[in-house]
């Protein structure tokens, strides 16, 4: 399963290599998304945990346990059709055909009922039309 | 040109002033080459050549190989600029005082370019084009030399495209006659400038708008040639010379259509009259920037022949499938097969036996949207074809008598 948080750090675990034993003792893809980290700050870090589903909650234990707050979010992704300009490199990226060609007129169609918001269009697109945001889950789901 | 009144092959003949004539006085039959396919088919070559008197074409899609000349006007005291920047995108100026050339696909300075694998490359020469022709103010820098005429070391400016001089679009390589389709045999993903393609030959990528592309409808340049007036980034522009790996030696089929990419044109126009619907800069993955540009160009229709050239079917234009994993980084001339670009544009190819979902790279909806427009101009009279002044390099062709 893939699920994404948004992670608060407490500056004092800022600089601990979290993301490194994450993936050496949970066994979970750690996709970051977005980052904001600086030394004796709080940091925050959106991030894309993948992998057996009791990994990815034992890996979220662990970071409770070091003061790590965690907040399911749920991705959205929205083109700006003002910039695409139907090339559809995007079409064969995209899993589920949330992006597809259609024929014969050969426009580039996007989706949302269909899109997973897994995010792969985003950095394939020439143009960056695709776009993907976060917003909180609700919350008896956070921490799920 | 011949004088039709000579001894001709063909049944029919027109001329370009004849054709120009029509057009000023708003007679003149257009079509796109979409269209043309159809009235081939049903009214046969010679009947399309008499009634048709010019077929347009378009394609708009990722064309490296693109970029500008641009005078910035002087400083007070004057410069010789030798390093120059725009938005942190080096531009090349060693050319005179303040003329420069900025490319495509040069990146950003501190780009982090391929370190952080694969790279984003948000941001390059592309992009300042397009911003540039959007109106948008951008930053420029120069170092220089003092010498005794100019005295100036440096200069940190906002420049507009309205404030420069002079601000030419010159692609040294666009409008490639066909391209590969291509796959990726090797069992990792790998990124390039055919896009993004997932190991063990799971998509296939092509790059052409089929039989709406320009060379694809005039195979052996016997209309498009230097002088020869065009549609560029949405404003006018010319065929300048033959492009860079220009290769009229390409294999071809029957129809005189080539099977591999061949024929390629430099092509220039006033970058002050286009637009930045046509002209966009894109950040290809883990390979780099660079410039999509929309390109058309108007094709005589002088005989039956280029009638026939301009009646040609996405089920008659083949591409070989290229491996993009191994073989094309290593120089390997190798292929997995032909297919036609009614193939392509199904959805779906077969591979070596194995069913491979295909994506265009190439916007199919703007090159029509090129053709349609440029048959606009044509017709309301504002754009009149260009003849050649000479040929590009082409190849021995004639159509078999049989056929
Ligand atoms: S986010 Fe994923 S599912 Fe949604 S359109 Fe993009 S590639 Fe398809
Ligand atoms: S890759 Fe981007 S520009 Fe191309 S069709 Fe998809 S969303 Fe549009």
């Amino acid at each position: 399963m893939t699920k994404i948080y948004f992670l608060r750090y407490p500056k004092e675990t800022s600089s601990q290599p979290v993301i490194y034993h994450l993936i050496q003792r949970y066994e979970v893809e750690f996709n970051i998304l977005k980052a904001d980290i600086r030394p004796q700050r709080d940091g925050i870090m959106v991030v894309e945990l993948k992998g057996q589903k009791e990994k990815v909650t034992d890996s979220l234990d662990y970071l409770k346990s070091l003061g790590v707050q965690a907040e399911r979010l749920a991705g959205k992704v929205h083109r700006d059709e003002n910039k695409c300009y139907q090339c559809g490199a995007c079409t064969g990226i995209c899993p589920v055909a949330a992006l597809y060609i259609q024929r014969p007129g050969m426009e580039v169609i996007f989706d949302p009922e269909k899109c997973t918001a897994c995010g792969l269009c985003v950095p394939v697109c020439p143009v960056r039309s695709m776009e993907i945001s976060f917003d909180p889950m609700s919350d008896t789901t956070a921490l799920a | 040109m011949s004088d039709p009144k000579q001894e001709s092959k063909f049944e029919v003949n027109k001329t370009y002033a004849e054709i120009n004539a029509r057009i000023k006085a708003g007679e003149a039959v257009v079509v796109t080459a979409d269209e043309m396919t159809d009235i081939v088919r049903q009214e046969g070559p010679v009947e399309a050549a008499r009634r048709v008197d010019v077929v347009t074409t378009g394609t708009f899609s990722t064309m490296c190989s693109s970029g500008v000349f641009l005078n910035f006007g002087q400083t007070n005291p004057t410069i010789k600029a030798q390093k120059v920047w725009i938005n942190k995108v080096s531009a090349y100026a060693g050319i005179a005082a303040i003329d420069i050339y900025l490319g495509a696909t040069e990146p950003a300075e501190h780009d982090p370019l391929n370190q952080v694998y694969p790279g984003d490359f948000r941001y390059g020469g592309g992009h300042v084009i397009e911003d540039l022709v959007a109106g948008k103010a951008v930053f420029l820098e120069a170092k220089a030399y003092p010498t005794d005429c100019y005295a100036n070391t440096k200069c940190k400016k906002e420049i507009t495209l309205a404030e420069m001089p002079y601000a030419l679009l010159c692609n040294p390589r666009n409008a490639y006659q066909n391209y590969n389709c291509a796959v990726n045999l090797s069992d990792k993903i790998v990124y390039t400038y055919m896009g993004t393609l997932k190991p063990n030959c799971r998509n296939a990528n092509y790059c052409s708008a089929g039989q709406l592309s320009p060379l694809l409808n005039d195979p052996l340049y016997r209309t498009i040639g230097i002088g020869t007036r065009i549609f560029l980034g949405g404003g006018v522009g010319y065929v300048t010379f033959r492009g860079t790996q220009h290769n009229p030696g390409a294999p071809r089929g029957d129809n005189g259509v080539p099977t591999r990419p061949a024929g390629t044109l430099m092509v220039q126009g006033d970058l002050k009259k286009m637009s930045a619907d046509w002209l966009r800069g894109v950040s290809l993955r883990g390979y780099g920037t660079s410039l999509a540009v929309g390109l058309g160009i108007p094709i005589p229709i002088l005989n039956e022949d280029m009638a026939r050239f301009t009646g040609v079917s996405d089920e008659e234009i083949f591409t070989h499938v290229v491996d993009y994993g191994h073989d094309y980084t290593n120089g390997i001339a190798r292929h997995y097969g032909k297919v036609s670009y009614a193939q392509l544009k199904s959805g779906e190819i077969e591979v070596a036996g194995q069913k491979v979902p295909t994506a265009p790279l190439s916007s199919l909806p703007g090159a029509r949207k090129i053709a349609e427009t440029l048959k606009g101009w044509i017709q309301s009279g504002k754009f009149h074809l260009g003849e050649p002044v000479d040929n590009l390099p082409s190849a021995d062709f004639s159509f078999n008598p049989e056929k």
